[in-house]
């Protein structure tokens, strides 16, 4: 057990805090309390991720951390250092106007899951979530892992069914 | 966010010892911030100096001893969920973690946080005193154990000092039946109006097993998580139900606020209370 002095990140004075958003490291000198949401759109210009409510309670802003759905609007900057976030702009693929959506987004396209696209972003990443540990999740495994994820528009039917639309093109077959 | 981060410090320590000698210097622990950051985001977070204590592995794990299932503080709802022993032998803690928020809070919320921030309306705490766990508080001093149910002193006040950190939850082994319900306004992502855990532990041979304990808890009806030892005496005591009942009322503060109100909570407790007895085999 080190018994050195502890480092200290202060404001005014801070380490660069490095961390890979969409598969890109990002040296940034920023407060470590900051929140990644702030981080995400305000210093990254990455929009995508929507702030809701900034409790924790709409999904809005979930992304992913090393794989797992977190709300970035509870996470301090610095509880990422060295690990992986995934955004909504990091499902597409491609550049230069050649962007191939992910699975999920085609889904929502497709079954109308998006109508003010507030919710959407959250609610597509924890669908990824979902999807990458489970491989043919039913409608009961569909509704708990986006129960966290708050839509005002329309309700949640076209979402459920935009997912399960998404394992289809994916996995291959009809509903589960 | 409302406001702006001057004058907050987040510090980053690699060790137990050294998150202790912040305590002890005045800084509260950060977790998986699903507490903190609300209020930081809001503007309402009043302690200024933090020490990140969420990449202790120390404090990380879930260790299965003969006697006791020890969980550490940083120990995550989807941690509890997925372990095969605890999810299988503590199923009000697996229930509680399953009801706490969504998949994204439950990846992030810590149950030592979840104890450090008492709300009386958090889900884990019922289950925790109903399984009659102990706390281990460590400071630069040492290591103390608590029983759980003497943890929880006031509103938002617990028996750890400003310098302890919550380090571990013990939870005893023992076969027992188990009931817990957490009534809130939807199923997902809801808080707590009432939280009711209880279990029952028998010795012997159904059908001629005694019952030798009988611990119940309820969230939302006291300014702490409430651990109900006067109906436990009136149960083991074989008293008429509506006594039972009564010791139930008597023991119980709920208030109105923006979640419920007194009346309500007052009534479902008594429902929850009933719930569990016939589960429990003990309504007479």
């Amino acid at each position: 057990m080190a018994d050195a002095p502890a480092p200290s990140a202060a404001a005014g004075a801070p380490d660069p805090i490095v961390l890979r958003v969409n598969g890109v490291d990002h040296a940034l000198r920023v407060h470590p309390m900051r929140r990644l949401l702030d981080v995400l759109r305000e210093d990254l210009r990455l929009t995508g991720t929507k702030e809701g409510c900034g409790e924790g309670e709409c999904g809005a802003c979930a992304v992913l951390v090393d794989g797992q759905l977190v709300d970035a609007c509870l996470v301090a900057v610095a509880q990422v250092r060295g690990r992986a976030v995934t955004t909504i702009e990091g499902l597409a693929t491609g550049t230069d106007g050649m962007t191939q959506l992910g699975t999920i987004q085609r889904a929502f396209i497709e079954h109308g899951g998006a109508q003010c696209g507030i919710c959407t972003p959250g609610m597509i990443l924890a669908a990824r979530e979902l999807l990458d540990r489970v491989a043919r999740p039913d409608e009961a495994a569909i509704r708990e892992a986006l129960a966290g994820n708050i839509c005002r528009c329309t309700g949640y039917t076209r979402i459920f069914a935009s997912v399960v639309h998404a394992i289809a093109l994916e996995r291959g077959g009809g509903a589960p | 966010m409302k406001g702006d981060l001057a004058g907050f410090e987040l510090a980053s320590v690699t060790s137990v010892r050294q998150a202790c000698e912040r305590l002890e210097a005045g800084y509260r622990p950060l977790a998986g911030g699903t507490d903190v950051m609300v209020l930081l985001g809001s503007g309402k977070l009043g302690p200024r100096r933090w020490v990140d204590v969420s990449p202790l592995d120390e404090l990380r794990g879930i260790d299965v001893r003969p006697d006791a299932i020890v969980l550490g503080a940083l120990t995550t709802y989807t941690d509890v969920r997925r372990h095969r022993v605890a999810s299988a032998e503590l199923p009000m803690l697996a229930q509680a973690a399953k009801e706490t928020g969504g998949i994204a809070i439950q990846n992030r919320g810590t149950l030592g946080g979840n104890l450090a921030n008492a709300s009386p309306a958090a889900d884990s705490p019922p289950a925790l005193l109903a399984y009659g766990a102990e706390i281990e508080l460590v400071s630069t001093q040492g290591s103390r154990r608590v029983p759980y149910a003497a943890f929880h002193t006031g509103y938002k006040q617990t028996a750890a000092a400003p310098h302890e950190l919550i380090a571990r939850i013990f939870v005893p082994r023992a076969p027992r039946s188990h009931f817990y319900r957490k009534v809130g306004p939807r199923r997902a992502q809801a808080i707590s109006k009432v939280c009711f855990a209880g279990c029952v532990e028998r010795a012997g041979e159904p059908p001629d097993a005694a019952v030798v304990a009988i611990r119940i808890a309820l969230g939302g009806v006291a300014p702490v998580p409430l651990r109900a030892d006067e109906v436990e005496r009136a149960l083991l005591a074989g008293e008429p139900r509506a006594r039972v009942l009564a010791a139930l009322d008597a023991a119980i503060a709920p208030i109105d606020d923006v979640r419920s109100s007194a009346r309500y909570r007052r009534r479902v407790a008594a429902n929850l209370l009933g719930e569990f007895l016939r589960h429990a085999g003990l309504a007479s």
